[in-house]
């Protein structure tokens, strides 16, 4: 129970400063999930956001689901939904009721224009961060250049650089010879715990 | 009926909107202008309050969307019935990858697609610093490189970047921090 309770906070917490994309919850998730409480690896998180990115839905809360579900089960799954849309739900709430020309609010243009200055920096650090705790072999960079290329260049989905990128991962690990290896591993590890 | 209404057309968005942020933007057009349920001005003035408030836009959307058609209560099935599907399809998925994450050819797809969500988070940077803080486009328009940068965001950008390798505190902070200092420098 207090587990559940301390999810459904954190999502809470990642709910109130995501400004921006699925992406911009990312550097929170890992600050807490990762580096304070250690409950989950960081390539966990990445691996979360790539299938929240590929399946319908709102992404974010796609990722904040299926962290979730990775902590607690369908119990975790609920309150880490619940704490990361709750805080939309009271601010809109607020704005709408009070609020009839929040845009035209100065000091909100003001502080968000300066936010979204902070969650590029904030990205920009993750992604040096994923750089420097991968195999950095050459595949890699090349995988990560194109992938940004292509996004940033064509009008591409996002969805199609994923499952491209998939392919392309058990194409190196089986030329490499690690696939056939990891498979030998995998399935004596079957027959150990059977 | 209405509560009825909301939360099975937000429902079907969730179903069938694949993409982050303004991927839902065409069916809530087609929604609203089906319902009357408001203008597409007022629609395009929810989305900018949606994008500039914490939280994921989508869901910020259909909140605004529920709460001005049919109050509080409005509000929260709109936003339930957005995210259902999510839930739903993710926790199945969860439950799968569970199984067979530890599959060497899991495992090996999985190795190829971190470097590239890597680059997916990176052009989304791209995107949002290009778009909304250094303004690209001017260059196009007038072909003057003085105003290929705005100089504050810039520098702006380079503090904030500097102080999180640096101090490595919560990203709360440098977001909170940021916001004032929006204010106090008119940005």
């Amino acid at each position: 129970m207090k587990k559940i309770l301390k999810i459904f906070f954190i999502f809470f917490k990642i709910g109130s400063f995501t400004f921006g994309g699925g992406y911009a919850m990312l550097p929170i998730i890992k600050r807490e999930l990762v580096d304070n409480l250690g409950w989950i690896q960081e390539k966990d998180i990445y691996n979360y956001y790539a299938i929240g990115q590929s399946t319908p839905g709102i992404i974010a809360v796609n990722t904040a689901t299926m962290t979730g579900y990775s902590l607690q089960g369908v119990k975790g799954a609920l309150a880490a939904t619940t704490g990361f849309i709750l805080p939309s739900l009271i601010i809109i709430t607020f704005i709408a009721s009070f609020f009839k020309r929040f845009q035209e609010i100065s000091v909100f243009q003001h502080a968000f224009t300066a936010i979204q200055i902070a969650v590029v920096a904030l990205i920009i650090d993750i992604v040096i961060k994923m750089w420097q705790k991968s195999d950095k072999s050459k595949f890699s960079f090349f995988l990560f250049i194109l992938a940004f290329l292509l996004l940033v260049l064509f009008d591409i989905s996002p969805v199609f650089v994923i499952l491209a990128s998939a392919a392309a991962g058990v194409l190196i690990q089986y030329l490499r010879g690690n696939l056939q290896t990891a498979y030998e591993n995998y399935q004596n590890q079957i027959k150990e715990s059977d | 009926m209405i509560y009825f209404i909301l939360f099975l057309e937000f429902f079907k968005v969730g179903l069938f909107a694949l993409g982050g942020g303004l991927a839902a933007l065409p069916f809530l057009q087609d929604l609203i202008v089906k319902y009357g349920w408001m203008t597409a001005e007022e629609l395009l003035n929810m989305i900018a309050v949606s994008e500039s408030t914490p939280g994921a836009i989508g869901i910020n959307t259909a909140t605004f969307i529920g709460y001005n058609t049919a109050g509080i209560a409005g509000g929260v099935i709109a936003t339930i019935g957005l995210a259902a599907p999510s839930v739903i399809i993710i926790i199945i998925i969860a439950h799968y990858f569970q199984k067979f994450n530890q599959h060497p050819l899991v495992e090996s797809a999985f190795s190829g697609i971190r470097p590239a969500v890597a680059g997916l988070i990176g052009s989304a940077a791209f995107e949002l610093a290009s778009g909304g803080i250094f303004e690209l486009n001017k260059l196009q328009l007038n072909n003057n490189l003085k105003n290929f940068f705005d100089y504050k965001s810039l520098l702006l950008l380079i503090i904030i970047l500097v102080s999180i390798r640096k101090f490595k505190k919560h990203p709360v902070i440098y977001i909170a921090t940021a916001a004032i200092i929006g204010i106090i420098f008119k940005f």
